[in-house]
């Protein structure tokens, strides 16, 4: 496949990984990004790596960071005959202490899984007497994706179509991260296809701030080791800028049209996340224009009190203060089989990641 | 929720929903978000939604790149790539 296998020559891997040897510092390099986690989980390629050479897997699954009360509030909607919950498959198996979404699509039927927002919107148009509630979980990637949506919606007044919007900003989360004491990260490989809508600009804050390299990295095993070798020729420079390695995917100034999109339909809000807490100006919600359509706002909840299972160590997973194996149930109660928590849940969670390649 | 390859365009109708190649499997991808992709453009598809199109030249670029380093780095390790 083009534009694919050109980025996995195990040939050219020799070259990368002598010019890394050659710059090796002790260094920790945080990665944002599940499809980042698990190219690195699935190729070896910390083995790769020179010993002092840390990868480290920050909050880049978007199903992982969605805390228990978010998913126990999505439950609670398929109490009402006349609503169905669209979302993504990932979610469904999220554990609330309500139960998961996919218990109730098997109990009650009033859930339903798409692959694209707009799929949740067709599916309103084609069930007039049905309320459709899209869960829109996602980083910058998928809320342009909602915003199209929701402008499709206002555009022609579909009435039975509302957002729960669960969607998250990736910079603001790696401020808070750079804030927290337990996290000790010398580096950024920025997410690669959240960067293709926001563009290089949104992460020049780790720099000036924080005197961190950051680095955009693709998604291929070649890709990945030349952002390591990248943020190691900075540091050697004495540097810290805002790289791009993804040249091919991401414009300096990103997608702006979708952003555009997302500044017209969103107002930036206070966001919770698992394991990282309230961080100022990290959500999305429905702009007062979009109002009609904010499932907040129609179906005000109860504050859910359902807290973050205290076993499950995914908040220490999410902020690379632990690998999965230090968690005590990892591959023993917890499995992709039987989850316990959202990181082995999603297929772009790190302690999936690490059970799908444990033998590599 | 993100396929994360690229996928060619193979055909876009009047609403700005396409259909894309993906290793010879046919997908749906809204092109919403890229309004000045044409047919036989490589994009990456996010959850049914184009975000981004691929640059031909700044992928070459990077592999130039690539196999320079190996021929710096590397000059005893010209073997052909195990797979
Ligand atoms: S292994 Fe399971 S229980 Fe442990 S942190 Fe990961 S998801 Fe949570």
């Amino acid at each position: 496949m083009r534009y694919l296998a050109e980025f996995r020559q195990g040939g050219l891997v020799p070259g990368l990984v002598d010019a890394i040897a050659r710059l090796a510092r002790p260094i920790r390099i945080m990665e944002v990004c599940g499809g980042h986690t698990h190219a690195i989980c699935r190729y070896g390629l910390a083995a790769l790596l020179p010993p002092e050479v840390h990868l480290v897997h920050g909050p880049g699954c978007p199903v992982c960071i969605v805390p228990t009360a978010t998913v126990a509030n999505a439950v609670a909607l398929t109490d009402r005959p006349e609503v169905v919950v669209a979302c993504f498959g990932d979610i469904m198996r999220v554990p609330s202490p309500r139960g998961t979404l996919l218990s109730r699509a098997r109990g009650t039927g009033r859930v339903h899984m798409v692959y694209s927002p707009l799929e949740a919107l067709d599916l309103a148009r084609v069930s007039p007497d049905r309320q459709v509630v899209f869960l829109a979980i996602g980083f910058e990637t998928t809320a342009p994706s909602t915003a199209m949506v929701l402008r499709r919606a206002w555009k022609d007044a579909v009435s039975n179509f509302t957002v729960m919007s669960a969607h998250y900003l990736v910079p603001p989360a790696l401020r808070a991260l750079m804030r927290h004491p337990a996290t000790r990260v010398d580096a950024f490989i920025a997410p690669g296809h959240v960067s293709a809508v926001i563009g290089l600009r949104a992460y020049d804050f780790l720099c000036a701030d924080h005197g961190c390299p950051v680095v955009v990295s693709g998604f291929e095993p070649l890709d990945i080791l030349h952002s390591v070798l990248m943020i190691l020729e900075q540091f050697q420079r004495g540097e810290a800028t805002v790289g791009n390695q993804y040249r091919r995917a991401v414009r300096y100034s990103g997608n702006e049209t979708a952003m555009a999109a997302v500044s017209e339909v969103f107002a930036v809000a206070d966001a919770d996340w698992r394991g990282l807490g309230r961080i100022a100006a990290s959500g999305l919600m429905p702009a007062p224009d979009y109002g009609a359509w904010d499932a907040a706002q129609r179906y005000p909840a109860p504050q859910s009190d359902a807290e973050d299972s205290a076993e499950c160590r995914c908040g220490d997973v999410l902020r690379g203060i632990i690998s999965p194996a230090d968690c005590a149930l990892f591959a023993a109660a917890c499995t992709p089989e039987n989850p316990f928590g959202p990181c082995m849940v999603s297929t772009e969670g790190t302690c999936a990641a690490y059970y799908r390649y444990r033998d590599v | 929720m993100c396929l994360a390859v690229p996928a060619r365009i193979m055909s876009i109708d009047g609403d700005g929903r396409g259909i894309v190649d993906l290793d010879g499997v046919r997908h749906q991808a809204c092109l919403d978000l890229l309004p000045e992709t044409r047919i036989g453009d490589y994009v990456i598809v996010h959850a049914g939604f184009a975000i981004s199109v691929l640059d031909p030249e700044e992928a070459e670029a990077t592999l130039a790149l690539f196999r320079e380093l190996n021929e710096i780095n590397s000059p005893f390790r010209a073997d052909p790539p195990p797979s």
